[in-house]
C-alpha cells in the first residue's frame, strides 16, 4: 500500500502531540484564526479533525448518516462556542468532548461500563504461566518488519473491537490524547480507561499475531 | 545472606499473567515503584513476557500511525457553507 508523502510528518506530529507540543500549537494558531473569523482556519481545522470525529461518532451512534449529523452539529458548536473556550484542556479534548456529548444524546444512551478482567486469558495455564506463549514476530517475518507494515492490519482490527474498547483505543493510541482527558471524555475512571485500553491493545496484538503468524 | 533471602521471601515473584496485566500501567508510567521493579525483574527473566511487551509496543506504534480517512472535498465544502451561513446569520 502506497503511503501518502506526509505520512511520516503526520506521525511525527502526532508523537509530538503526545508530548504536548507541535500539533497542539498548530491547533491553537488555527483557533486564534477561527476567533478572528478566518474561514481558512475553519477549513483547516475541519481537514485536520473531521475524519477522526466521524470515526468516533460512528462508533457511538452506529449509523454513518447519524454520525454525519452529529459531526456537523459539533462543528457548529465549535464556531458558536470558540469565544468561550478557555484553553484549560487542549482544543482536541474540547472538540471530542462536544462530539461525545452530542453523539451520546443522539444515540440515546449513556456510557455502559464493560466487564473487566485479564487479557489473553486462554493463553495462560491455571498457575498463570504461559501455556501458549506469544509467537515471536521476528521469527515469522524478516527484519524489514516495520510499524508501516502493521498499520493497515491494525486499522482493520480497530473496527472489530467492542464499542468501549474502540473508543478508548482511538482516543488514546490513534489520536494520542492523554489518559486523564480520555477518562474524563468517556466518563470513566482513570483505572477503567486503562483496563479498556489494555484489553483493546491486547486484542489488536493478538489479531496482528494471528496474521503475522500464519504459515 | 540471611537478610537477602528474607527480603526475597517477602517479594513474591509475579506470574506471567500478572506481569501482562501490569503492562498498561507500566507503559503509561503510572505503575508504583514496587510493582515496576517486580515487573522489570520478571521481564529480565522471562523471554515470553518480554516478547509480549515488545509486541504491545509495536502495536501501539502501528496504531499511532493510523491515518485519518481521506475527507472528500464535498464534505469540506458543505461545512464551509454552514460556517458562512452562521457567520452571516
Amino acid at each position: 500500500m502506497a503511503r501518502r508523502p506526509d505520512c511520516s510528518l503526520r506521525a511525527a506530529r502526532r508523537r509530538a502531540h503526545r508530548l504536548g507540543s507541535v500539533a497542539v500549537s498548530e491547533d491553537e494558531q488555527l483557533l486564534a484564526g477561527l476567533r478572528a473569523g478566518d474561514e481558512a482556519a475553519f477549513t483547516a481545522l475541519v481537514r485536520r479533525h473531521h475524519s477522526s470525529l466521524l470515526r468516533l461518532a460512528t462508533s457511538v451512534v452506529g449509523s454513518r448518516a447519524v454520525a454525519d449529523e452529529v459531526v456537523q452539529e459539533t462543528w457548529l458548536a465549535v464556531v458558536r462556542g470558540v469565544d468561550r473556550f478557555e484553553g484549560r484542556s487542549s482544543f482536541k479534548t474540547w472538540l471530542f468532548h462536544i462530539l461525545m456529548n452530542r453523539a451520546r444524546s443522539a444515540a440515546g444512551k449513556e456510557w455502559r461500563t464493560q466487564p473487566t478482567g485479564d487479557v489473553d486469558a486462554d493463553r495462560f495455564d491455571g498457575a498463570g504461566l504461559w501455556s501458549v506463549p506469544p509467537v515471536p514476530w521476528s521469527d515469522r517475518v524478516d527484519d524489514r518488519l516495520t510499524a508501516e507494515q502493521l498499520v493497515p492490519l491494525a486499522r482493520k482490527v480497530i473496527d472489530t473491537l467492542p464499542e468501549a474498547q474502540r473508543q478508548v483505543l482511538v482516543l488514546r493510541d490513534v489520536e494520542g490524547l492523554p489518559a486523564a482527558d480520555v477518562a474524563e471524555l468517556l466518563g470513566v475512571t482513570d483505572g477503567n480507561q486503562r483496563v479498556l485500553l489494555h484489553r483493546a491493545r491486547a486484542r489488536v496484538r493478538s489479531e496482528l499475531e494471528g496474521r503475522l503468524g500464519a504459515p | 545472606m540471611k537478610l537477602r533471602s528474607l527480603f526475597r521471601g517477602r517479594r513474591r515473584d509475579l506470574v506471567c499473567r500478572e506481569a501482562v496485566a501490569l503492562m498498561a500501567a507500566y507503559l503509561d508510567g503510572v505503575l508504583p515503584d514496587a510493582d515496576r521493579l517486580r515487573l522489570e525483574g520478571h521481564l529480565a527473566g522471562c523471554p515470553h513476557c518480554s516478547e509480549y511487551l515488545a509486541q504491545l509496543r509495536a502495536t501501539i506504534d502501528a496504531l499511532g500511525r493510523v491515518e485519518p480517512d481521506d475527507l472528500p472535498d464535498e464534505a469540506v465544502d458543505e461545512l464551509v457553507g454552514l460556517y458562512r451561513q452562521w457567520r452571516q446569520g
